[in-house]
């Protein structure tokens, strides 16, 4: 499959709708399992690995798994390729860059299901929503993973569930997580309060790119960490009450910001699309920043000609191997500055507000 | 309360584990946790808990040939050395080097090391949630709420911790199946 076909559309969990997208941005619910008869991952000779991959690749073919899903095989692909993938959120950094050997990816059209094969567990099942989705995501994995329980034997332990290579995975093997924007709690300084509550309760907080407070783009992940002992949909609730009371925080935050400093807020806003619309050169640093400027900008109603889904998708269109797909070329860092800032400037040519 | 490792700062962090029905509770300062990344960082999103520094804690001493000062001294290895998979092949000197599991069997053959780690890990050591079909009920008869309050209340007067965290996690799972 050649992924240049990926390009022109982005996956279904980008388009910046979905419920309370004025603040999530997405939701994922990713699912360990591994099949009975193998040792995992980190035990298995390559022959094994390779019966595992020809296991999981047939029962993904031929499973009644909906959405359909298109397998590939990640270890032939260029380094680009993985890496764009990476980016697309549909493979994890470490089956593109770390492991090898047998090991791939299926997923469907919309991009919202994927299924890696031999990444830590022998499966890694993915579903992506935008919005704050979780109950919805929780319904699409399960039946995917349904269907290709009734394929696969799966390793089940009576006491202790579906059975993870890390006993951090160990009963559920789920992992629920919502992205979310929380640039008014970054301005008024109240993110790190939210952090602390947060770990008290069991969540795990981290920034997009695992930076210290002020993550980049004030983009912020929070997913559960316990997986054994309390059942799905408990904790699934529990992420959603959490996540609620955040959202209100950032919305009380918001209308504070446009009530006592709308002025400086409009200018920080004009002055972020002003360099997206001007510079020859900018990293994926300023661009994070500048970006989640105008998100808050597009939301608080400081700017309305761009819409939300152009910011999302150039969080992803602005790394590193989309640019290099899209120039058709490869790009050392520097050159990655220019394509990126000449890609921006087109882009916000086309809603120049002014 | 000062901190165990450093004894300067005020413990905040404070580790409970039962093993061989013993309980032992260590206090450590946010420092310390941090430094010792037992606390999760908003910098390794990979893995939200550093299991090896975790295993480290749990089971006393350091992974050999890298001593550092300040580590607890050797307490519980006694419940898992000499284990092998008969399966895998893994040594118990390997999981307690990085707290990885080889395959499934291993959940039995290392049952008593992984108790401690599972409850410091999720605060839970039996499973509820989804079963898949292949699987079937799981197999054990319920046992009634009352009779099962009643045997907690036993092992606490007995100071049966162990059995107690288990019989918790029994009640917790039945008063919510959801």
């Amino acid at each position: 499959m050649n992924l240049d076909s990926l390009l022109p559309h982005l996956g279904e969990w980008l388009k910046g709708t979905g419920p309370d997208a004025d603040v999530v941005i997405s939701t994922r619910v990713r699912l360990a399992r591994n099949l009975a008869g193998y040792p995992f991952i980190t035990k298995a000779t390559p022959a094994q690995k390779s019966a595992i991959e020809a296991k999981a690749r047939d029962a993904l073919r031929d499973a009644a798994v909906e959405p359909r899903l298109t397998y590939i095989d990640v270890a032939e692909l260029p380094a680009i390729d993985r890496q764009f993938l990476v980016e697309r959120q549909l493979i994890s950094r470490e089956l593109a860059t770390v492991l090898d050997g047998p090991r791939g990816v299926a997923f469907d059209d919309r991009e919202s299901v994927s299924v890696m094969v031999n990444e830590e567990d022998h499966l890694r099942l993915q579903v992506l929503r935008s919005g704050l989705s979780l109950e919805e995501a929780w319904e699409v994995i399960n039946r995917v993973d349904d269907a290709l329980e009734a394929r696969l034997p799966y390793a089940f332990h009576e006491q202790f569930g579906y059975l993870t290579a890390c006993p951090t995975n160990v009963g559920t093997g789920m992992r629920a997580s919502v992205m979310l924007h929380l640039p008014a709690l970054g301005i008024t300084k109240q993110i790190e309060k939210v952090f602390k509550a947060l770990q008290k309760i069991n969540l795990v907080v981290r920034g997009l790119y695992g930076e210290g407070s002020r993550a980049s783009g004030d983009l912020y992940q929070i997913s559960n960490q316990v997986t054994l002992g309390r059942a799905e949909p408990r904790v699934l609730m529990e992420i959603r009450e959490v996540i609620g009371m955040i959202l209100q925080y950032e919305r009380q935050a918001r209308q504070v910001l446009l009530k006592e400093r709308k002025q400086p807020e409009q200018d920080r806003v004009a002055r972020a699309v002003g360099t997206l619309v001007s510079a020859t050169m900018i990293t994926s640093e300023e661009t994070m920043e500048l970006l989640s400027a105008v998100r808050l900008g597009i939301h608080l109603h400081l700017i309305d000609d761009i819409p939300p889904i152009t910011v999302n998708e150039l969080f992803i269109r602005t790394q590193s191997a989309h640019l290099q797909k899209i120039t058709g070329k490869s790009l050392g860092a520097e050159e990655r500055n220019a394509a990126r800032a000449k890609y921006l400037r087109e882009k916000f040519r086309e809603f120049d507000p002014r | 309360m000062i901190c165990q490792r450093c004894g300067q700062n005020p413990a905040t962090v404070h580790l409970t584990d039962v093993l061989n029905k013993a309980r032992r509770v260590q206090h450590i300062c946010d420092g310390c946790a941090r430094a010792h990344q037992l606390l999760p960082t908003p910098d390794d999103p990979a893995q939200p808990i550093n299991l090896p520094a975790l295993v480290q804690l749990i089971f006393g001493a350091v992974p050999p040939g890298e001593p550092v000062p300040g580590a607890f001294p050797a307490a519980v290895d006694d419940l898992g050395a000499g284990l092998v998979c008969p399966e895998c092949g893994l040594k118990y000197s390997e999981f307690r080097a990085e707290g990885r599991i080889g395959c499934p069997r291993d959940y039995d053959v290392f049952r008593a090391p992984l108790l401690p780690l599972l409850e410091r890990i999720h605060r839970h050591t039996r499973y509820a949630g989804k079963v898949p079909k292949s699987a079937g009920r799981p197999a054990a008869a319920v046992e009634p709420l009352p009779a099962l309050q009643a045997r907690l209340r036993r092992a606490v007067v007995a100071e049966d911790y162990e059995t107690a965290a288990t019989l918790r996690d029994t009640i917790r799972a039945q008063e919510s199946p959801g």
